[in-house]
Formats: C-alpha cells, sequence, structure tokens
C-alpha cells in the first residue's frame, strides 16, 4: 500500500494548517461565509441538512488496518459513533462541529488521509475497481496508476476552478466493477501485441443527464497515459460551459461537438502538451509500484475450509454469495456486507471498523477495501481462515451473506441528511431489504441490483440499478419513480422509466410486485433479473407495476 | 388583489453546531420551530430575514420557511422542514434525541 513520502506528508500538514486558521477567522469573524465556504468545500466540509458533514476520500479505495481504526476514532471522539460510506469511495461524517474539524483533518493526516478535493470543481477522488490487485480475472493491478492520478491531480494548478466537478474511474479488469462508463474520464487495463495500455472513455455520467462514456481512444500507451489525459481535463476546461452549471460536465461538452470534433482538440491539444512530459511521472509510477507488491501470502491446507464449507449451511450461504475468485486459489476475497437487513446501507460503527481493521490484520495482511457499492472487502483472505473469520464477523452482525442480492441496496443519504435531496433513500432500503427478508424469497430471486437517489443529482447510481429508484418532491410529497434494466457493468446501460412515480407508501409494495413478476416470468433460476429484463422487455413489468392500467386496457 | 401572503419562520444552521436553528420574535436564535417567531406579513419577513443574514459570526444561510399556525406555535408545511426540525428517520439523532434529554 502506498505510503506517503516527506513531500507528501508536508503538503498535507501545510493545507491543514492553513485550513485551521480558516476556521479560525470564520470563527472570530474575519471571513464571511460566502468567502470561506469555497475554502471548507476544498477541504471536504459541507453544511448539510442538520449539521456539517465532512467526506473524507479513500483513494481506489484502499485503507490500511491502521486508517481504519483511525477512520474509527474520528467517528467517536468526533461524530456520533459511526460513519458513512459512499457510492465515492469516500466516508462521510455527519455530526462535525466547525471548530473540531482542524483535528479531524490532522488526525487523518497522521494515517496519510485527507478530504482534499472531495468537493468543488476540481478532479475527485480518483475510484478503482474495489477487487484491484487481488481478482482472479485483472490484468493488472490499476492502484499505482490511480495513486500516480490522485498525486498529478491534487492542488493540480489548472484544474482547481474547472467548469464543474470531474471523476475518474479505472479498472484493470474486463469485468467493470468500478462502472468505468459512468465517469466524466473511466479507464479500462487492455492488452495489444503483449503490452499494457488503457481503453479511455470519456463523456459518461449519470445525474439529471446521465450517459454511457464513449470511447476517445481504444488503447493509451501506459506512458502516454498522464500527458493524455492532462490534454483531455485541460481541453475541456477551455471548452466547457461555464455559463449553465447543468450543461458544464464532459458528457455535455462531448455530446454538444460530437466526439470527432472533442477528439481532434484532444490530439492537438496532447501534441502541445506531450513533451511536457519528460519520464519524471514514469519514474514516480515506478517508485509508486513497489508500494503496491502483493503481500508475502501464506501457503496452507484448505481442508477445515472444505470441511466446514459442507458442514455448515450458514457458513456455506455467506461463501457462495460474499467470496469472489481471489488471483490464488487458496485464497478468496471476503465482501463484508455492511448492509445488515433493515440497516442503513454503508454505515458502519466505530466498533464494527475497529473489528474489521482487526480482522485485516488477522487474516487480511492488514488490507481493506471499500466498494462503490457501500461495502468493506478484505481482498487477500487464505481460505483455511474463512471459518474463523465468518464466525467472527457474524457475531459482530457483519455476517450477512447478501452480496449481489435484493438487500445488498446502494442508497445515496437522501433527505435524511443531504442538503440537495428530494425525498428520503435510506428508509425506502430499509424497508425493501426488512421486506424480501420476511419473504424469505432473497436467495431464490438472487442477483438483482436495486439503487436509490434522493434526488436527480443520481449519487445512488439509480440510472444503472436493474432497478432503479429515483426520489423527487412532487408537489411537496415524497414520490418514487422507478426505472427498469439499467447495467453498471462493462455492458452499462441506463435504465428505461417504467411510468409514473410511486408514493412513499406505495414504492415497496411496488418492488415487491417487479420481483414477484420476475419470479413467475424466468426461465429458469438461472435467468437473472436482467436476462429476463432484455428477453421480454419492460410489458411484463410494467403491468405488474400498474395493474389498474392493465385491468383498463383489458376492460377496453 | 396580492396573493395571500404564506406564513414564515426565518431559519439557518448554526455557524458553530451546523444544527438547525430559528428566529424568534426577541431577536434570539432557538433550536425549536415552536418558539419561532411567526411571520404573516411580506414587509416584515424581508427585514427579518436581512435582520438575520447580518449575523454572520451565529449563523449561516438564513431563509425564510413557509410553517402554518399550529397549537404550539409554527408546524412546517413542507416535509423538508419537518426533518430540518426532527432529525433523520434512520437513526434517533437530531434534534429529536436533543428533544428526548431535555
Amino acid at each position: 500500500m502506498y505510503k506517503y513520502n516527506e513531500f507528501d506528508a508536508a503538503f498535507l500538514a501545510e493545507r491543514n494548517r492553513q485550513f485551521r486558521a480558516q476556521v479560525e477567522r470564520r470563527i472570530d469573524g474575519s471571513l464571511t461565509e460566502d468567502e470561506f465556504r469555497p475554502l471548507r468545500l476544498m477541504n471536504g466540509l459541507y453544511l448539510q441538512l442538520h449539521a456539517y458533514m465532512l467526506r473524507v476520500a479513500i483513494p481506489y479505495g484502499t485503507l490500511s488496518s491502521d486508517q481504519m481504526r483511525q477512520l474509527a476514532l474520528l467517528a467517536e471522539k468526533w461524530d456520533k459513533g459511526y460513519g458513512h460510506f459512499t457510492t465515492r469511495q469516500n466516508i462521510q461524517y455527519n455530526w462535525p462541529k466547525l471548530p473540531d474539524v482542524p483535528d479531524m483533518l490532522d488526525a487523518l493526516a497522521e494515517v496519510g488521509l485527507h478530504a482534499i478535493q472531495t468537493s468543488g470543481n476540481c478532479i475527485r477522488n480518483v475510484t478503482a475497481d474495489h477487487f484491484a490487485g487481488a481478482a482472479a480475472d485483472e490484468l493488472i493491478d490499476p492502484r499505482p496508476v490511480a495513486e500516480l492520478l490522485r498525486q498529478w491531480s491534487t492542488d493540480h494548478p489548472e484544474f482547481q476552478f474547472m467548469p464543474r466537478k470531474f471523476k475518474i474511474a479505472i479498472t484493470g479488469s474486463p469485468n467493470d466493477r468500478a462502472v468505468v462508463a459512468a465517469h466524466d474520464i473511466g479507464l479500462r487495463a487492455v492488452q495489444k501485441n503483449g503490452e499494457i495500455g488503457f481503453e479511455v472513455l470519456v463523456g459518461g455520467g449519470l445525474g439529471r443527464t446521465p450517459m454511457i462514456g464513449k470511447v476517445i481512444n481504444p488503447f493509451v500507451a501506459k506512458e502516454d497515459l498522464l500527458p493524455y489525459l492532462e490534454a483531455i481535463v485541460s481541453t475541456w476546461n477551455m471548452e466547457g460551459r461555464r455559463d449553465n452549471k447543468y450543461k458544464a460536465r464532459i458528457k455535455i461538452t462531448v455530446h454538444e461537438q460530437g466526439l470527432d470534433t472533442f477528439r481532434a482538440k484532444v490530439e492537438e491539444r496532447y501534441a502541445a502538451v506531450r513533451d511536457q512530459f519528460r519520464g519524471y511521472d514514469q519514474k514516480l509510477l515506478a517508485e509508486i509500484e513497489q508500494y503496491f507488491a502483493a503481500p508475502a501470502y501464506r501457503d496452507g491446507d484448505v481442508a477445515a475450509y472444505t470441511t466446514a464449507y459442507n458442514a455448515d449451511p450458514v457458513f456455506r450461504a455467506w461463501v457462495d454469495t460474499n467470496l469472489t475468485a481471489h488471483k490464488r486459489a487458496d485464497h478468496a476475497i471476503v465482501t463484508i456486507s455492511i448492509k445488515a437487513h433493515g440497516k442503513t446501507p454503508g454505515d458502519a460503527s466505530a466498533e464494527q471498523m475497529r473489528l474489521m481493521a482487526h480482522l485485516a490484520d488477522k487474516y487480511a495482511y492488514g488490507e481493506l477495501r471499500i466498494s462503490h457499492e457501500q461495502n468493506v472487502i478484505l481482498p487477500h483472505v487464505h481460505k483455511s481462515d474463512l471459518p474463523a473469520l465468518h464466525k467472527a464477523l457474524k457475531a459482530a452482525g457483519l455476517g450477512t451473506a447478501n452480496i449481489g442480492l435484493v438487500s445488498d441496496i446502494i442508497a445515496c443519504p437522501g433527505m435524511d441528511y443531504c442538503a440537495l435531496a428530494t425525498a428520503r433513500s435510506i428508509p425506502i432500503a430499509q424497508q425493501i431489504a426488512t421486506r424480501i427478508d420476511e419473504l424469505k424469497i432473497e436467495r431464490e430471486v438472487g442477483e438483482l441490483k436495486i439503487k436509490i437517489s434522493g434526488c436527480i443529482n443520481a449519487c445512488g447510481h439509480h440510472h444503472v440499478g436493474h432497478i432503479g429508484i429515483l426520489g423527487l418532491d412532487r408537489a411537496g410529497v415524497e414520490n418514487y419513480q422507478i426505472t427498469l434494466g439499467g447495467d453498471h457493468t462493462e455492458t452499462a446501460a441506463i435504465g428505461e422509466r417504467a411510468g409514473p412515480g410511486f408514493s412513499y407508501d406505495q414504492i415497496v409494495p411496488a418492488i415487491e410486485r417487479l420481483i414477484t413478476a420476475y419470479l413467475e416470468l424466468r426461465t429458469s433460476a438461472e435467468e437473472r433479473f436482467i436476462d429476463a429484463y432484455r428477453r421480454v422487455g419492460p410489458a411484463p413489468f410494467k403491468a405488474a407495476l400498474y395493474p389498474e392500467a392493465e385491468e383498463k386496457a383489458n376492460a377496453a | 388583489m396580492a396573493r395571500k401572503f404564506t406564513p414564515k419562520v426565518v431559519t439557518a444552521n448554526h455557524l458553530l453546531e451546523g444544527d438547525v436553528i430559528y428566529l424568534t420574535a426577541d431577536d434570539r436564535w432557538t433550536r425549536n420551530l415552536s418558539e419561532a417567531e411567526m411571520i404573516d406579513d411580506e414587509a416584515h419577513a424581508d427585514i427579518r430575514l436581512l435582520f438575520a443574514a447580518a449575523q454572520q459570526s451565529v449563523v449561516v444561510g438564513p431563509y425564510l420557511a413557509d410553517v402554518e399556525a399550529g397549537a404550539n406555535g409554527p408546524e412546517p408545511t413542507h416535509f423538508r422542514e419537518d426533518f430540518r426540525r426532527t432529525g433523520p428517520s434512520n437513526y434517533f439523532h437530531g434534534k429529536q434525541a436533543a428533544k428526548a434529554e431535555a
């Protein structure tokens, strides 16, 4: 894992010192809110519905056990004993007090974490495949490149006041777990004639104008990547619309100008900037790569795992849903669900964070990951340790076997916390999970991605959910629109709106009707919800959602 | 004839704590909506908002929120203001907890 060098540490200490002075000046009245607001946002501090909110970046979703323990400390010392992991691989604290925030940032700096550029019109936290460095299917570990991008984009003088925010995601695997097509820039490692490079997508994004990213370049060699990205961002920085913030994102620029025109401008810019990168970035990347060497995997017999798998149905259920193939046959990637039925998706208490840190030390070489799906991952666990690990997790309420299933819901904070929200998200997720648990059909239903956003900005990724739910304010009442057929993987697709929205009380029964309809029409248990939707189209699902309309049509 | 004015309260977030506060008739800031000054007159609302906006060292982002008269003072007319005066629905945190302690 990356360790800060002297430069990183000095930079962060200076930045935190500056922000401490800015907070002091705000409190003593020397700074107005209009002056202070951009400064606090640059340091991840928002003012939300009930309180301030501090958004801390977890670069490319990677945490050490010490970092996780420090996140627990912040939750306990300066918040209400928990933190909320987000779809952007960040953690948010919902209740900090302004005078405490400089101390929180100093505490984060002790373990090499920060909240810089988690807001504002700059390049945000670079996100990555949460199984990076461990997955059996990956070409390369994308995290060294992600760390290079973090260093390049942090305080980049040209990219601090852009038309709008800018998000980059990267995957080293052909199976996209980082939703790269829904980012301003998406990077996919590819191989050409034995050489590793990147397919570069541009102009993806969700929000009020959802778009799937387009391939601007099918292969950019590793050593050309940074200048190429610099060319894209600086082209958009000049071309992007500053007259209308709803048309400012790069997806609109690319859409309005056309991909070919935009590509030509990027190529021109690339020709101008390429020579400014004289290989120092590659030297730095080589240094960074050393930090991401695989742990010294232990060997050992996996008989204990096989025995437990055959003997214990609870363990078996957890293994079947929460484990992913590791690049070593005797290891596994473990996803810890922080979505127990009825709980808030993505929330972990300080005790749970400490336990996960402890278990990472004991069984996973001290490493953890945070997924955009709001779960925690132990990327390298020897299979013989799985029974003991599962037992420890279960005892702490962390043993839920629901990864990829109905209750593994992405939900943004919604109107329970967020000042931008137009409706609540969390209680909808809680109720759907509770209901599916009561019905005892979750495993029968199988893979089904439900994603909920509490406003059009789509932090809850509803556009790419198999079932998406968007909460709106309709004439002063919460109203929930359903989209169907979205896909967040390498075959990314935007879901289609099913029809009129549902009230707060009617949305959960509506989702239940969708699930029941799916179970009735699927050809076999192997046909997932999304497969069935693609086969039969929206009609049977709309009929299930709107039975009155169906009756009327039949009567006519 | 002019449109009927929907009654208002002045609300904001506290600079240090960040929590929701309301302006009272005697120029204090309260954490309890029922103690807020209910404003029935548009011109008076503007004056009270200016008064609040001048208190940069106490409050952040003051604005006028719609209310209606209730048995115990002003009541919110929109669910957003109802959440603001209560706290989140997933945990017993925020104002609802403060009230229980009081």
